[in-house]
């Protein structure tokens, strides 16, 4: 008894299971041309999706480290021109965390051997190489007791790159001029020597460190709160004219990118909507005739549903894959450093997709299920 | 009876034509206002990089070396040479002029502001001036514009001062208040922070500067703020070097450099520099949104070729019986082919009329919420983006079209394909 039973709940069931999939599967063998359309419409789709949300998630980073050549964004500066203490710089370093460079200045304003007052400065000549990549340099100093020289007081004292004697506080420094120096800026009018030679020489530390710092506003408002708090002798400040023009930019470039995303995303979606819509119409005698043989409307809707939630999850699954191989590709020919995929964008674009499969199979179907079986049956 | 039948077509399946002429349209309208906005975008995004500042640098000829440490002038006032007031009015004569969107000039002084020493900085608020018939107004507000002052700014023609937020709090002084300088009572509008060298100065309208160091129109600096187009080799070469045409060119090129070079010539005795740090840093930034741009609109034109052809497929596999039918009355393949085309290329010309309108819209509206300005798009590209739209309606509708006549006619009537 029981084993009928459990036969008869077998044949009830498995046929129907089984003959479900197996019309899933014939039907996308048999319409090989009409799936392989929309399988490529839904992948475009996704993939120009998966694209878009990368470098929109990733674009302000990119663009941020592009912002960074313009060196400084915060500056510390010794209170009552004194100096800072000699850990100051390690301490920066520290709270910095590696995300950012700082780079130590130190000035006096000295004499020529003609009693011409001049400003020295003493720095670290590697950082500031990377630091101030606009400074336009003939040949940066190597050897101790080589100076780079500024356009403008190469022309005073130095017009033919000959010695240059300098005197601070009765002492005497020889340096010979190794390149010249051109911003367009007050730093035309200085001689920077290495700050070691500077502190042989004037024994005076380092004043301002000039600090380049990597991440969000919030991020550098941290920075500068721990610095503030580790450096009570100096005043650490943001340059407002650099990380304002930052803000400004990158919220321009942020919308722009927010609404051109939004528009592309936008209109895949509707090409893939009516590109399903037609694909699903178009199997209208399917339909009838499932409906014919007396499939329950459930059965047929679930059937249906079912081959649109696959082709959506195949689709965006593949487009993901596109999208994420685009992307790099734009990351690389436009900032020449490749975009992280993004995996946290991926449920978004998956459920996404599937969204706007299951909407483009159910618009049609409603639509049919008011029509006879016969009607479209017989063509009309 | 070929237009006869394009006619019929049209007035019969109203409604299905309608929605491939919505396809195109959204898709030439994508396509439209993406294109506008990547090629605008870099006139806008230059303007907003003037928020960094001025980007050129004007110094008397004969001018001593800078004494300047963190941006504190230490250079005692009778030394070096000066810019005279009267020709910065000159400035908006040059040939480039629609391009400075500002200048200020500075003429720092040292004073001792009730009992402390500081500096005091001579510039234009937001003055008033005059060239030919044109009226233009400049000063530091254009100029600098992260500059934030509490309370108010100053007038140019006032005898009130901005205290640095630095110097106000050490003088106790709150916007309102007086400073003694030079034995002169001076009202304090208000307070300016600015994270620069200006937060320890006292910034006041020029004429006080000047009326201080007894020196009536003198300048020290003259800061300028120019939209200038990133700098390529071109723009590096030496106009002394370069010959008459190539010389135009450059001259007529704003660059920062050629601009510098202009300013040169409007100002008697001056010597103009583009600040590296600003100029050139610009140029950067600027090219890579604009490749951004691009390769975004790149992605739109796809996602918009997408969406036509989808359209178009869908559109045409629809009527097969009734190409069954042409082709049982005896319509040869071609003409078949030709009828679908000519359909499609008139849908494909009234949707990207309709769309490009519908970009250009968008555009401006994009400008607009953005950039506070307009996108306009040049009407140029209208057939430019038609020629495209024909196209890619014809590339979307090419294999639908081929499926549809190669179909066979006496399967098609009997609804078996």
């Amino acid at each position: 008894m029981t084993a009928a039973m459990s036969l008869a709940a077998r044949r009830a069931s498995a046929p129907h299971t089984s003959m479900f999939f197996r019309m899933l599967l014939r039907a996308a063998i048999l319409r090989r041309g009409r799936v392989i359309t929309a399988l490529t419409a839904m992948i475009v789709a996704a993939g120009v999706a998966t694209a878009m949300l990368t470098l929109y998630v990733d674009v302000q980073a990119k663009l941020r480290k592009e912002f960074r050549s313009y060196g400084a964004n915060v500056v510390i500066v010794a209170k009552d021109g004194q100096s800072l203490p000699n850990d100051a710089l390690s301490q920066v370093q520290t709270a910095l965390g590696g995300r950012g460079m700082a780079v130590p200045f130190a000035y006096v304003i000295a004499q020529t051997s003609s009693g011409r007052p001049i400003v020295v400065a003493g720095t670290d000549f590697a950082k500031v190489r990377q630091l101030d990549r606009w400074w336009s340099v003939s040949a940066w100093p190597s050897a101790s007791g080589e100076a780079l020289v500024g356009s403008r007081a190469a022309a005073a004292i130095s017009p033919d790159g000959q010695p240059i004697d300098l005197i601070f506080q009765g002492r005497t420094i020889h340096l010979s001029p190794a390149g010249i120096l051109h911003t367009g800026a007050a730093d035309d009018s200085r001689i920077y020597i290495s700050l070691a030679d500077f502190a042989a020489w004037t024994h005076i530390a380092p004043s301002t460190i000039e600090i380049a710092a990597a991440g969000t506003p919030d991020e550098i408002n941290a920075a500068i709160q721990t610095l503030s708090t580790a450096l009570l002798s100096a005043d650490v400040h943001p340059l407002r004219q650099i990380t304002e023009g930052e803000a400004d930019v990158l919220g321009k470039t942020r919308s722009t990118l927010y609404v051109a995303s939004a528009l592309i995303v936008l209109t895949a979606a509707l090409c893939v909507l009516a590109t399903l819509i037609g694909w699903v119409f178009d199997r209208r005698a399917d339909f009838a005739i499932m409906k014919a043989l007396g499939a329950s409307e459930r059965t047929i809707a679930a059937f249906f549903a079912a081959e649109a939630g696959i082709l959506g999850a195949t689709g965006a699954i593949l487009g993901f894959a596109v999208g994420v191989i685009v992307a790099i590709w734009i990351g690389r020919a436009n900032f020449h450093a490749p975009v992280t995929p993004r995996l946290n964008i991926f449920p978004a674009i998956f459920l996404g997709s599937i969204l706007v499969a299951l909407l483009a199979a159910i618009v049609p179907l409603s639509l049919l299920r008011r029509v006879q079986p016969a009607m479209i049956l017989m063509g009309e | 009876m070929f237009a006869r039948l394009v006619y019929e077509s049209f007035r019969r399946q109203t409604r299905r034509k309608l929605l491939a002429a919505v396809a195109i349209t959204l898709g030439v309208g994508v396509a439209t206002a993406m294109l506008a906005v990547a090629t605008g975008i870099g006139d806008k995004i230059s303007h907003e990089l003037r928020s960094y500042g001025a980007n050129i640098l004007v110094t008397p000829q004969d001018d001593t070396l800078d004494i300047q440490i963190g941006g504190v002038d230490l250079k005692p006032p009778s030394d070096g040479a000066y810019l005279n007031e009267a020709d910065l009015p000159k400035i908006k004569g040059m040939f480039w002029r629609n391009n400075i969107v500002g200048f200020a000039p500075m003429l720092p002084v040292n004073v001792a502001a009730d009992t402390h020493a500081a500096t005091l900085v001579g510039t234009y608020f937001a003055k008033s001036l005059t060239y030919g018939t044109e009226h233009f107004v400049t000063g530091v507000r254009n100029t600098d514009p992260w500059w934030k002052v509490e309370g108010a700014w100053p007038g140019d023609d006032s005898n009130d001062v901005l205290l640095g937020e630095r110097l106000a709090t050490e003088l106790n002084t709150r916007p309102g208040g007086h400073i003694d300088i030079k034995g002169y009572a001076h009202t304090v509008s208000g307070i300016v922070s600015t994270g620069g060298a200006e937060d320890s100065q006292i910034i006041a309208p020029l004429h006080l500067a000047q009326q201080i160091l007894g020196k009536p129109g003198a300048v020290r600096r003259l800061y300028v703020s120019a939209v200038t187009k990133p700098e390529d080799a071109f723009a590096r070469r030496d106009p002394r070097s370069l010959n008459p045409a190539d010389y135009d060119r450059w001259y007529c090129s704003p660059y920062a450099a050629s601009i510098a070079f202009q300013l040169q010539e409007a100002i008697p005795h001056s010597h103009a520099e583009q600040i590296r740090q600003v100029a050139q840093n610009e140029g950067a930034v600027l090219s890579r949104i604009q490749g951004l741009m691009l390769l975004i609109t790149l992605a739109a034109l796809l996602a918009s070729a997408l969406a036509v052809s989808a359209a178009m497929a869908a559109a045409i596999l629809e009527r097969r019986v009734e190409v069954g039918l042409m082709k049982a009355l005896g319509a040869r393949r071609a003409s078949v082919a030709a009828l679908f085309f000519t359909e499609s290329a008139l849908l494909a010309i009234i949707g990207g009329l309709a769309g490009f309108v519908a970009g250009a819209f968008l555009a401006r509206r994009i400008g607009e919420s953005i950039f506070a300005s307009q996108i306009s798009i040049e009407p140029v590209l209208l057939p430019i983006i038609l020629g495209i739209a024909v196209l890619v309606t014809f590339a979307g509708s090419a294999i639908a079209i081929r499926r549809a006549v190669n179909l066979d006619p006496a399967a098609t009537l009997r609804g078996e394909a």
